[in-house]
């Protein structure tokens, strides 16, 4: 089977600073890394390839840097990578993203059908959770969000059954291929990689596709600044609400520092609130 | 004409997701800012819910009491269960008919699954996880147009966003982030019985089965008191402890992400800006340094008490009272005197 995945290149957010003079972002040093969530549906999609057979192509739009993950992919696995690097793609939004990755996967459909897409369910720069399942409406492939599990594929069939996980319950959900799945962590861990495929990563070069090369054809209209609807119109730092200071169990004692933030919450007017429904 | 501000309301076998009401009350504050440009320009401004379902008339009903001027109602066995194609489908047919202005979606797990799909769809601009929501005019625009704010880069910014040439304008916005407007005894809107593109064929995909109890089973976002852990934990077994002190005040057991990355809790406790965004009553951060991105998913607490053993730690710069010392010494002490409070 062939499985494309959509990966995305973010800086781990957990270690962004703001520059306090300029109230910029502190770029350098802040590492980058293959999104957590686009690594396990990476993982998934090579254990459907070593269970099933097939290939696994990895997509990402992004900067020359983003070749790093893509090495990273072929070290889990992945057979191939495709670097989509365009001054013309940048600035995009969803909508814009959404494009340009649906129009690579068809070009990759011309070449060889295509039965699985898989995405992250989120990019942990963004947040958004938007690219996915706007690639499955431009491809009109059934889409799957919050993908905990593939339970079984039938590939003479042309089925697979997925569970998906939602904040009430988790639906055991039989699809159609070809189908976009977004993918939660569960639902493969990320393996070591054999031998062979760190050898091969360390210099692998991925295809590079653009407006000018590969396969693939985007309109212009619909790329970079020019397909994205939304602008971001103002930038702020945020203003968080005062503290109301601290009291120092070291100094009063740990029942002293207890009762003064207890006698706080109370002058408050919030323990009463709580103690009343916690009984 | 109409200007008309829409709002998905979202329900699962007739249970509605309280978000729905959040945005009415949000749609209806947009609404206002416009009605002054409106009545210049003889445009009416409408609120009006969008529902989807089968045998779920009851809800559009009470989407009147939370003042919808009119509830699009679509009812369907196709939308019995929620499935992405029916449903952006069917809500894509809808906006081509009537042409709102700006169209508001609970980021939920349905919200976020759906939101993408309609966007993409209609070929229009969607922006994630709002946190403010305001309708301003703009150099060079007409009329007002939605300004939609986010943080962006894990809370370090706020990035206010606009959909200047396309509509509807579309936002995602989470539970909680704004409050529950009061619901009207009385009921002025109507409901719009409104045809259901969607068939069968469209789905493709089978629900097969429900597995039920298996979930998210803990509904942070609607919490009177959370008990968060952090780092400071220093491991899975702090919250046992959390929990002890939880269950002693109504409460649930929250975490920042670091525990959840840590594998020490499920992601359904994380709160903060990649988790839940709550706005409890009562929120106590044991051990949690205060990232910003937690921040950002806190700060609309009544009340937020914090246990660190650094006094530096940057949870203290929003917490109503910070207790600096040992969370393992502190939270016992807490119980004890909680315990005795209640026997009092």
């Amino acid at each position: 089977m062939h499985i494309v995945v959509a990966i995305k290149q973010v800086p781990d957010t957990t270690n962004i600073r703001i520059d306090p003079e300029t109230g910029n972002l502190v770029r350098e040093g802040v590492p980058a890394i293959m999104n957590p969530y686009d690594a396990h549906a990476l993982a998934a999609a090579v254990a459907l390839k070593r269970q099933y057979g097939g290939t696994v192509t990895v997509i990402t739009m992004g900067p020359s840097s983003f070749v790093a993950s893509l090495r990273e992919a072929v070290e889990l696995g992945a057979d191939r990578g495709i670097l989509l690097s365009d001054r013309k793609f940048a600035g995009a939004d969803t909508l814009a993203t959404s494009y340009v990755l649906a129009s690579t996967i068809e070009a990759l459909q011309r070449e060889e059908p295509v039965d699985l897409i898989l995405f992250g369910k989120q990019a942990i720069d963004g947040d958004t959770a938007q690219v996915g399942p706007g690639v499955g409406v431009r491809l009109d492939v059934p889409v799957i969000t919050y993908v905990v599990k593939v339970r079984e594929v039938d590939l003479a069939a042309r089925r697979i059954v997925v569970e998906r996980k939602t904040e009430r319950w988790v639906e055991v959900i039989d699809v159609p291929l070809p189908a976009l799945l977004t993918c939660e962590k569960e639902i493969a861990e990320i393996p070591f990689a054999p031998l062979p495929d760190l050898v091969r990563s360390l210099t692998y070069q991925p295809d590079s596709w653009n407006t000018a090369e590969g396969p693939a054809s985007f309109e212009m209209a619909q790329i970079g600044v020019k397909g994205s609807p939304t602008v971001v119109y103002k930038q702020d730092t945020p203003s968080l609400r005062q503290g109301g200071g601290t009291v120092n169990a070291r100094e009063v004692g740990v029942e002293a520092a207890v009762k003064t933030a207890l006698e706080k919450a109370r002058a408050a007017g919030i323990l009463q609130q709580v103690l009343g429904g916690g009984q | 004409m109409t200007r008309r501000f829409w709002v998905f309301i979202e329900q699962e076998e007739g249970k509605v997701h309280p978000v729905s009401w959040e945005l009415l009350g949000v749609a209806r504050s947009l609404a206002s800012q416009v009605e002054e440009e409106a009545r210049a320009a003889n445009d009416d401004v409408a609120v009006e819910g969008v529902l989807l379902g089968h045998q779920v008339e009851a809800v559009a009903q009470e989407a009147l009491h939370y003042g919808a001027d009119r509830v699009y109602l679509l009812d369907d066995p196709v939308l019995q269960h929620y499935r992405n194609a029916p449903y952006y489908k069917s809500i894509a047919a809808l906006v081509q008919e009537h042409k709102p202005e700006v169209f508001l979606i609970g980021a939920t797990t349905l919200g976020r699954d759906l939101a993408g799909a309609v966007a993409t769809a209609l070929r229009t601009g969607l922006t994630a996880d709002c946190t403010q929501l305001q309708m301003s005019e703009i150099k060079g625009a007409s009329r007002k147009l939605l300004l939609m704010t986010r943080p962006a880069f894990g809370g370090n910014i706020l990035a206010t966003i606009v959909c200047r040439d396309r509509q509807p304008q579309m936002s995602s916005v989470r539970p909680r982030v704004f409050p529950t407007p009061p619901r009207s005894p009385e009921a002025h809107g109507e409901i719009v019985r409104s045809r259901v593109v969607a068939t069968e064929a469209d789905a493709r995909a089978l629900i097969r089965e429900l597995i039920r109890g298996q979930g998210e089973a803990v509904a942070i976002e609607y919490a009177d008191v959370i008990v968060s852990g952090g780092r400071g934990l220093g491991g899975p077994d702090g919250f046992k402890l959390l929990q002890e002190l939880a269950d002693l005040l109504g409460g649930v057991v929250g975490a920042s992400r670091p525990c959840v990355d840590a594998g020490w809790i499920s992601y359904a406790h994380q709160v903060g800006q990649t988790g839940k965004t709550v706005r409890p009553k009562l929120y106590i951060a044991a051990g949690i340094s205060g990232a910003l991105q937690h921040k950002v998913g806190m700060q609309g607490a009544d009340f937020i008490l914090a246990i660190n053993n650094d006094p530096k730690a940057p949870i203290f710069e929003v917490a109503d009272i910070g207790i600096v010392g040992d969370l393992y010494q502190v939270i016992p002490a807490m119980i004890e005197q909680v315990k005795a409070l209640k026997q009092a």
